[in-house]
């Protein structure tokens, strides 16, 4: 597949939802997810777990999270089936590999500008197992501090 | 005059009230803590709409969403907690507004 993407599907069903009907949910998104030719990379089912508000009535619901890497295509697809069931109270359905990707590469460069910085002082690139302990034993110290004082809007 | 500086001493006290820092804003007539984005200074390069105990702290208990003027947060991270926030509502794990 020249564009593949990855995308993150996430259902609720109520709560009273039994295994069978979710294996079965589960089924049909594969079913959609091959005809496409995408692949389901995870499957995480959350459990029972509290709504912040009332979606139909319920108060409570099962979360599935799907990682399905394919085409754009097929999430439209899988938006209008979803719709239609109906133990499926809400989904929701994310692109994220850009994000993902934002991330690494923020990642990789903050790790590049240290090594550079410590090849500077004439360190070895990477911090050596001692001074990565020191610098633990200082964050805890300080990590304890911060998480008190820091509070969003806590000094208005 | 006095009346005055005791005034604008108080407020500067209940401004950091806490820790260290009250006695130092006594000096000046106001005192604003230094704020840090706590996303930058954690190094959290992607924020999780599934992560909620991560978001939690920026939505108070009216379910808006805390301004960064006073969560200190960077306007990068912002924009991304923002998008963060509103998609855990949709998905009912964050409220819309407390009832």
């Amino acid at each position: 597949m020249s564009n593949v993407r990855q995308y993150e599907l996430i259902y609720i069903t109520p709560p009273e939802t039994t295994e069978e009907a979710l294996a079965e949910l589960h089924q049909q998104v594969a079913a959609v997810a091959e005809r496409f030719g995408a692949t389901i990379e995870k499957t995480e089912n959350w459990g029972r777990r509290r709504l912040a508000y009332e979606i139909q009535r319920h108060r409570e619901g099962v979360y599935v999270l799907e990682v399905i890497n394919g085409p754009a295509a097929m999430t439209a697809e899988l938006d209008r089936r979803l719709r239609v069931f109906d133990n499926v109270i809400r989904h929701m359905i994310v692109r994220v590999d850009e994000e993902l990707a934002v991330a690494e590469r923020a990642q990789s460069r903050r790790k590049e500008a240290t090594a550079k910085r410590r090849v500077r002082r004439g360190l070895p690139p990477e911090p050596t197992e001692h001074e990565r302990k020191r610098r633990d034993e200082d964050d805890d110290d300080s990590e304890g501090g911060l998480e008190m004082g820091f509070r969003p809007g806590g000094d208005r | 005059m006095s009346d005055f500086d005791k005034d604008s001493r108080g407020a500067g006290g209940r401004a950091g009230a806490k820790g260290a820092a009250g006695e130092k804003g006594g000096r000046r007539t106001f005192f604003r803590r230094r704020r840090v984005c706590k996303f930058c200074v954690e190094k959290i390069d992607h924020i999780d709409y599934k992560d909620v105990r991560m978001l939690t702290p920026f939505v108070p208990d009216r379910g808006k969403i805390l301004p960064r003027r006073i969560s200190g947060v960077c306007a990068a991270h912002q924009r991304r907690l923002q998008t963060a926030i509103k998609r855990a509502r949709q998905l009912a794990l964050i409220p819309y507004v407390a009832d």
